[in-house]
Formats: C-alpha cells, structure tokens, sequence
C-alpha cells in the first residue's frame, strides 16, 4: 500500500523522443512478462480457494470427502449471526486488538526513543530487543506457557521469593486472566518490531529541527509532541494498520499459550473458526466464518484508510 | 549538543531494565533446558540448579529418531528444506516483479501492487478449508513441497513489496547510465540494481526465511507425520503432550530459534533499513 506513493516519483524517461504510449506499451509488455511467475506463483495458489470459500459458505458440508453438500443459501452466516458464541469471540478478538496495539504502540513508542538514545554499546541493546521479534511465534507461546504455569512457572517462583504474592497464581486459570496472558505475551514478542519500524521514523527526522526548536526554548516533552509526534504519523499509521490486522488474525499464540481456553476464555475468531472447520468439520460454517473473518479485515482497512486520508498526513 | 549527565544515566538504566524485561523469560527458558526434571517443578524454586544436565539436548540431537526428540530432529529439517526452498522460489520471482514495479511505468501498476498485498493481508484461516481439499486430490497433504508452494504464495507478495522499495532507493540514473552503456534491461538488472541492492536483497532473504520459519497455521493442518512437520508443529505437539517436562519443550525451543535469531542479529542493521523502505519516505 506505501508502495504506490513511492512509485509517484517521477521516472525521467530514458529517452524523451520516443511518443510516450509506445514507451509504455513495450514496458507494459515486458512488466507483465517480469511479473508473470510471481503472479503464477501467488494467484495460482490463492485465487481459487478465495472463490470456494465464497462458494462453500453457501453449503452444508460437513466432511473432507462429503455424500451429499446440499445448498443452505445464507444459512450458515444466519447461523454465524445467530450464534451468541460468535458475538462473545468477535468481543474477545476485538478487546485482544484494540488493548495489544495499544500497548505495542505505546511502548514501543517509548522503546525507539530509547534505541535512538546516545547508548554505550548501542548495538548490544539493539540484538537484545530484536530477539523476541525473532523468536518463532510458538516457540513464545510455549515459553510464557511455562512462564506462567501455576505449578513450577517462574514468574509464581519469582513473585513469591520478592513476597509480591503469598502464594502460588493459576495465571492462566480464570478466562478473564488469561486472555491478558496472552495479551501480556504477544506485547513481549511484538512491541520491538512495532519499536524498530518507528526508530527507522526517528532517524529520519533532520537533527537540525530539535536544534532549532531548542534555541527557541522549548522543552523535551513540548519537543516530543510538537516534533517527534507530527513527523512520525505516517510511520505510526502504518503501524498501527498493519499491527491492527495481524492482532485481528491471531492463531498460533492462542494454540500454543491456552488453546482457546479456560472455557472459551481466549478463542479468538480465528481459532473459532479453526475449531468449527476443522475439529468438528463444519467446513460450510468454517468457509462462511472465513469469510466474515475477511469482510472484517476489509471493514478495519477501510475504516484506517479513510480516516488517514483526511488527516492528509499519511502517504497511503 | 553534550547530552546532560542525568539524561545519560538515566537512559542508560532505562535501557538496563528493558534489557532484563526481554531477557529475563529466555533466559529461564534456558535455565531450564538443562535444570534436572525435579529441580524444575521444586517448590521454593532454586534459580541456580545444582547439577546440570544436557541429557535433552543429547536427546534431540543424536537419539535414536525413534521417539519425541527424533521427531523433533527430523522436523528442524523439514523446517530447513520448507524454508530454504520458499525463499529461493519467492526471491527468484520477486526480484523481477520488483524490478517491473520499481522501473517499468505500465497501466494498472498500482492496482497490481495493491492485488498483491491485498493477497498477502487475507488470513490464512479463509484459504485453509479448499487448499486442503485440492492438496489432498493433488496428493501434496503431509509433503515438503506441498507446503513450499503454499508458503510462497504469501511469502512472495511480501518480497515484492520490499524489493520494489529497495531499487527504488536507487538513483534510477544509475540503471540509465548502464542502460546507455548497452546493458539490456534485464543485464541492467543484474549488473547494476542487485548488486548496488546487495543490503537490501539479504534483508529480504532473511526477512523471507523468518516467514516461512515461523508459520505454523498451514503446516498444522496439512502436515500429520514426521515427513513435513515442521518446527513450530513440532514444538505445539511437545508442549500440549509432554507438559510434563517443561525443560524438553524449552531446549526444543531454544534449537528451533536459533536459526532466526542469528539471522536477525547478523542482519540487524539492515531489519531497520528494511522496514523503513517499505514504510517511510525520506
């Protein structure tokens, strides 16, 4: 999407004589050429699912290698709708959004200007908090599994031996609690990456309008908000767009760290989806859930992009 | 300007603290990879065990491949040979739809990039149900190359979007010049942008690499034996079965991130280049 305004920049043409539309024609030509094999190597894997999803969201199909798949119409989204287990998925899913970005966007707000400081050693601290970015999303959950456990977790051990708690927490035992947890652990993983793309923001703001701005007197928090703030809205939209639909999408964590549960506590919409597809192979339903999974994503795109175009700061 | 001596030492603590906030759940992680299963689940804690014992180690690397910890061998090379062969596939294609995205002025060049990164936005969960029917009719459930092929059709999408970002960073009177020189596009192309792009096309590799390693909703459904399982499956299965052992699961997962984090290390600098292309002009 931030491609298309990198691509604005005018291209001097390599020789001006020619009539500009043949240039283009013969350019059209070899781009659909160069770009042949990726497309085969994208669509060729995706366009048909997304088109039988659609399709199969307009059946009853309850098996791999089904008898009969009679047509139900809109029944299964009738069903979706229906469903107040849906609603209570949608809420959760949209409470792990909104709060893990939030937290990502702000610490890791916090954590760039830290990256950008004058650091002995800078780059040690740089490999440290890269680290959790590079850890395998599962590999995480399995280890703040074991963080938390309420029998031998480190996170009990520790707690008690400072006397923060009295004794042993099931931190994963209460829905409520545990759907933190797992908020708790994709802010550890995901907060450097949200801190990296906005450090790469920092170092592109010139030195000279802080000098400036300090000549005339103003003070570091004035500077932060009337500088630092402004200039990095087009990294922190992006951010937060491409951090919304990942948060929106999260699977892997919730497997891991509780699968979906204590009861339902953390089911996400798209491990509902993965439970009602897959375990109990309600491939119709699952489709039709896909596909309100998608419509959504759509909805939240929508949404960030024309609030960002109205501020008219964003490059989108 | 001389940084004030507060505002120095206090962004120096401040970095101290994040510094242990990340590094304290790895490092009991790897404390507890080699704490004897007892000292483990003891009651107070000891944070020092006593003895320690690589007995898990040796066990996913030289036992006997009959058990957990063989299986868990065998899926870091599914893991390698899923990862490799998507990035070589997905760089291979991307570094000339790139090229045409950052060079070429052609009708529907936009649209085309947003179809692309619109491929890359869907949830993996809205594909799942029909790719596993064809898979199963293509015979490409449970293989390696069943799941290249899926992984690089969103791997792709991703290095386009990268790639494009890093020619054009590059002064396009660099690729005229080798034009005007006699360099046909495409020796423009390998003479001229990918080595001037070297940084960035290693940023993308590794950028590409980390994807593939690190999925885990295609390869929990269409994989169900030790002959494509990768990593991340292999990891979910220990830590849902033998949670009883909390310290196998942590050296499994210790082995399994230690390609990625050297990767991201070694390439640290370029991570932030290559986010800010894509992200920000200027």
């Amino acid at each position: 999407m931030t491609v298309t305004t990198r691509l604005e920049r005018p291209v001097i043409p390599p020789d001006a004589r020619r009539p500009v539309r043949r240039r283009r024609g013969r350019q059209g030509r070899l781009a659909a050429v160069l770009l042949l094999p990726a497309a085969v190597v994208v669509f060729g894997v995706v366009l048909y699912p997304v088109v039988r999803t659609g399709i199969v969201s307009f059946f009853e199909v309850n098996s791999a290698t089904p008898v009969t798949t009679p047509f139900v119409g809109l029944r299964n989204y009738h069903d979706i709708v229906d469903n107040h287990e849906f609603w209570a998925t949608l809420e959760r899913t949209l409470y792990f959004t909104i709060v893990s970005t939030g937290l990502e966007l702000s610490l890791g707000m916090g954590l760039a200007l830290l990256l950008n400081a004058p650091l002995r050693a800078r780059w040690v601290f740089r490999a440290i908090v890269i680290l959790p970015w590079a850890l395998p999303t599962v590999v995480n959950g399995a280890m703040w599994r074991g963080v938390l456990n309420a029998q031998y977790g480190s996170l009990n051990a520790a707690l008690t031996q400072l006397h923060i708690i009295g004794s042993y927490h099931s931190w994963l035992g209460s829905p409520w609690g545990a759907l933190n947890m797992v908020i708790l652990a994709d802010v550890w993983k995901t907060t450097p990456l949200v801190a990296f793309f906005l450090l790469t923001g920092l170092q592109s703001i010139p030195a000279e309008i802080y000098e400036s701005a300090r000549v005339d007197g103003a003070g570091v928090v004035r500077m932060f908000r009337s500088i630092t703030v402004p200039l990095l809205i087009p990294s922190i939209s992006i951010v937060l767009i491409l951090r919304t639909i990942d948060a929106f999408k999260v699977f892997d964590l919730v497997y891991v760290l509780t699968r979906g549960g204590p009861a339902n506590g953390t089911q996400t919409i798209a491990y509902f989806t993965y439970v009602q597809a897959f375990s109990d192979q309600r491939f119709g339903y699952g489709s039709a859930l896909a596909d309100v999974i998608v419509a959504c994503i759509l909805v939240l795109s929508a949404v960030y992009l024309r609030a960002l175009r109205r501020t008219e700061m964003s490059l989108l | 300007m001389k940084a004030s001596r507060q505002y120095t030492i206090f962004v120096h603590v401040a970095a101290v603290v994040v510094s242990l906030v990340i590094l304290a759940p790895f490092a009991w992680m790897a404390l507890a990879s080699v704490s004897q299963p007892t000292d483990l689940i003891s009651v107070p804690y000891h944070w020092v065990p006593e003895h320690l014992t690589f007995f898990r180690y040796r066990e996913i690397l030289h036992g006997n491949g009959q058990d957990v910890a063989g299986a868990f061998r065998q899926s870091i090379v599914n893991s390698m040979i899923v990862a490799s062969g998507t990035v070589l596939i997905s760089v291979t294609v991307g570094i000339f739809g790139a090229y045409a995205f950052a060079m070429l002025r052609f009708r529907f060049r936009k649209v085309t990039m947003m179809v692309f990164l619109a491929s890359y936005m869907l949830p993996p969960i809205a594909l799942l149900v029909p790719l596993y029917l064809i898979m199963s009719s293509f015979n490409l459930l449970d293989s390696k190359i069943g799941l290249i092929v899926v992984y690089c059709s969103y791997v792709t999408p991703f290095v386009l979007w990268i790639l494009s970002n890093y020619f054009l960073s590059i002064p396009a009177e660099l690729e005229e010049a080798a034009r005007v020189d006699g360099c046909s596009r495409m020796g423009a192309l390998f003479r001229v942008m990918l080595p001037v792009a070297r940084p960035g096309l290693f940023a993308t590799i590794m950028f590409a690499f980390l994807l593939a390693w690190d999925e885990f909703l295609y390869a929990l459904i269409f994989t169900s034996t030790n002959n494509a399982k990768t990593i991340p499956v292999a990891i979910a299965d220990f830590s849902g079965r033998y949670s009883t052992d909390f310290g196998l699961v942590a050296a499994g997962g210790l082995i399994a991130s230690v390609p990625p984090v050297l990767l991201a290390i070694a390439f640290q600098r370029y991570v932030v280049g290559g986010l800010s292309s894509g992200a920000v002009k200027g």
